[in-house]
């Protein structure tokens, strides 16, 4: 009878907060985790969330882990920073104008549509094994998408508001400072998040493929040697860090997207 | 503008695209001519399509192409029936789609291709952890588009069929799939194009067959011509698969 009370006020508390159900489903299928690495699987492949977890610092004691995690965050940098420089300008190029846009849009979509992964060896030949190569391909990754929304940002500008600031007498620069770039920004920053995840998929695909000092190296090693709670730790930091800059480049949009709403 | 001058953009654009593309091979071929670019890094134009042509007339494409498509049939079959199935059992409840929608959509944000020498590890070097990691990434868009399509139906819509008198079979025929069909086709053709880049980056990374892997051998062979062949091929493939999904997804979408 008690029992059942208790039942029915969990219940009644999960019903309400959604969070805490999240939180139920998250720590079962850790469990599960833990249960299927103790019990039925051959440990040389998988090893419970616990013992990842309490080894964690071994393997930021490897030697060399921490320069490849340092390494890695670095080449994501500057490839998110490239492509957005980069990105940025040729989308505004050939977005500001009409006949660009119409000349240059259709090249920029089939690109884009391409599956660079084919050409990823090509990378590794043109600019080598080492961060330079990553840099590249992460690039090639994020780079479109950026373009793509700062072109639709650029050309989704009502034109009554160019009209407007014309016959008011506006100067170039002023129309593109005023009218211009605040109406981009949401866009933009959208394709900052689509980009970074490009980015992360270029230069994590580019490091598994070939790499000495970076990440790549490691996993391949640990999955060689079967070290799946390095493996594990590894993949898990890795994923952390992946979390962290897609949220701030989300956050970054929710903020500067924020004007539009009022 | 005048309906002349915009007739003349049109050919303009068109001339500044196809002079684009016929300068970037007249590039291409003098840098291999007659600027000394060595052509283990950059091949010769016209032996790369000597290539091409040699490698479709021998066949010799055929087992890495079957590889291929068959590890893509296999994850796609897979993620899509399991997607869809649950996807539409989460869609039934508003309280479960609070539930999971988040999590799937976090777990969707982060880059999975990081779980492919965990995949490599459990399912080796053949084509099963090629299956395993595009079943898992091409799962995500497909629940997130199914549970979306089938759980933001316009409440209107239930209500008018159901006061008709709607058995629970009318409701799913005639109300909840033609509501939610467009948006599971998006995720279904998301699902497709991305399982199909995952397998190919797979491939690339850790395998003992495949499209992927046949450019990679040649690129450490030093084949240069033969590989960019071999790429030419892959993006023609690549490229025929997305046409088809997409003619696909607009003729299921008219009614």
């Amino acid at each position: 009878m008690n029992r059942q009370g208790s039942l029915g006020d969990l219940q009644r508390a999960l019903l309400r907060r959604p969070w805490l159900a999240r939180l139920l489903v998250i720590a079962a299928l850790l469990l599960l985790w833990e249960a299927a690495a103790r019990w039925w699987v051959d440990p040389i492949f998988l090893s419970p969330p616990s013992r990842v977890l309490a080894s964690l610092d071994t393997v930021f004691e490897t030697k060399g882990v921490p320069a490849a995690l340092r390494i890695t965050f670095w080449e994501l940098a500057v490839a998110f920073a490239m492509s957005v420089a980069i990105g940025l300008a040729v989308g505004l190029a050939v977005g500001l104008s009409r006949f660009s846009n119409r000349s240059f849009m259709p090249i920029i979509l089939l690109l884009y549509g391409t599956p660079q992964v084919t050409i990823l060896p090509l990378f590794i030949l043109y600019f080598g094994i080492g961060p330079a190569s990553k840099i590249a391909f992460g690039v090639s990754h994020g780079i479109f998408p950026i373009i793509v929304t700062v072109v639709a940002g650029v050309q989704n500008i009502k034109p009554i508001l160019m009209t407007a600031a014309r016959s008011m007498g506006a100067s170039r620069w002023q129309i593109f400072r005023w009218v211009i770039f605040p109406h981009m920004i949401p866009s933009f920053f959208a394709g900052m998040r689509l980009g970074m995840t490009g980015v992360l998929l270029g230069v994590l695909l580019a490091e598994l493929y070939v790499s000495t000092a970076g990440i790549g190296h490691f996993t391949q090693m640990f999955t060689q040697n079967f070290e799946p709670t390095k493996l594990l730790g590894l993949i898990s930091l890795l994923a952390a860090m992946a979390i962290v800059l897609n949220e701030i480049v989300r956050r970054a949009e929710v903020h500067f997207a924020r004007w539009r709403m009022d | 503008m005048s309906a002349r001058q915009e007739r003349w953009d049109k050919w303009a654009s068109r001339g500044v695209q196809v002079g684009f593309l016929l300068g970037l091979v007249l590039l291409w071929y003098f840098a291999t001519t007659k600027w000394g670019v060595s052509h283990l890094l950059l091949p010769n134009p016209v032996k790369v399509w000597q290539e091409l042509k040699d490698v479709l007339a021998t066949g010799e494409f055929w087992p890495d192409l079957k590889i291929t498509l068959s590890e893509l049939a296999i994850a796609f079959a897979l993620s899509s029936t399991s997607g869809i199935t649950l996807g539409y059992l989460i869609s039934r409840s508003p309280y479960l789609i609070r539930v999971f929608e988040p999590l799937l959509a976090g777990a969707y944000s982060v880059p999975i291709i990081l779980f492919l020498p965990l995949f490599v590890l459990f399912f080796g070097l053949g084509p099963g952890s090629k299956i395993a990691i595009g079943t898992t990434i091409s799962f995500f868009p497909i629940i997130l588009n199914t549970v979306a399509g089938f759980g933001y139906v316009d409440r209107i819509y239930i209500t008018a069929a159901r006061s008709m008198g709607a058995s629970d079979w009318q409701m799913f025929r005639h109300v909840l799939l033609p509501a939610a069909l467009p948006v599971i086709l998006t995720g279904l053709r998301i699902g497709f194009t991305v399982a199909l880049l995952s397998i190919l980056g797979s491939e690339t990374i850790a395998a003992l067959g495949g499209l992927g892997h046949r450019i990679v051998h040649l690129a450490e062979a030093m084949e240069t011509a033969r590989m960019f062949a071999y790429i030419a091929f892959a993006v023609a493939i690549a490229a025929m698969l997305n046409t088809i999904t997409s003619s696909l997804e607009r003729r299921v979408r008219r009614p």
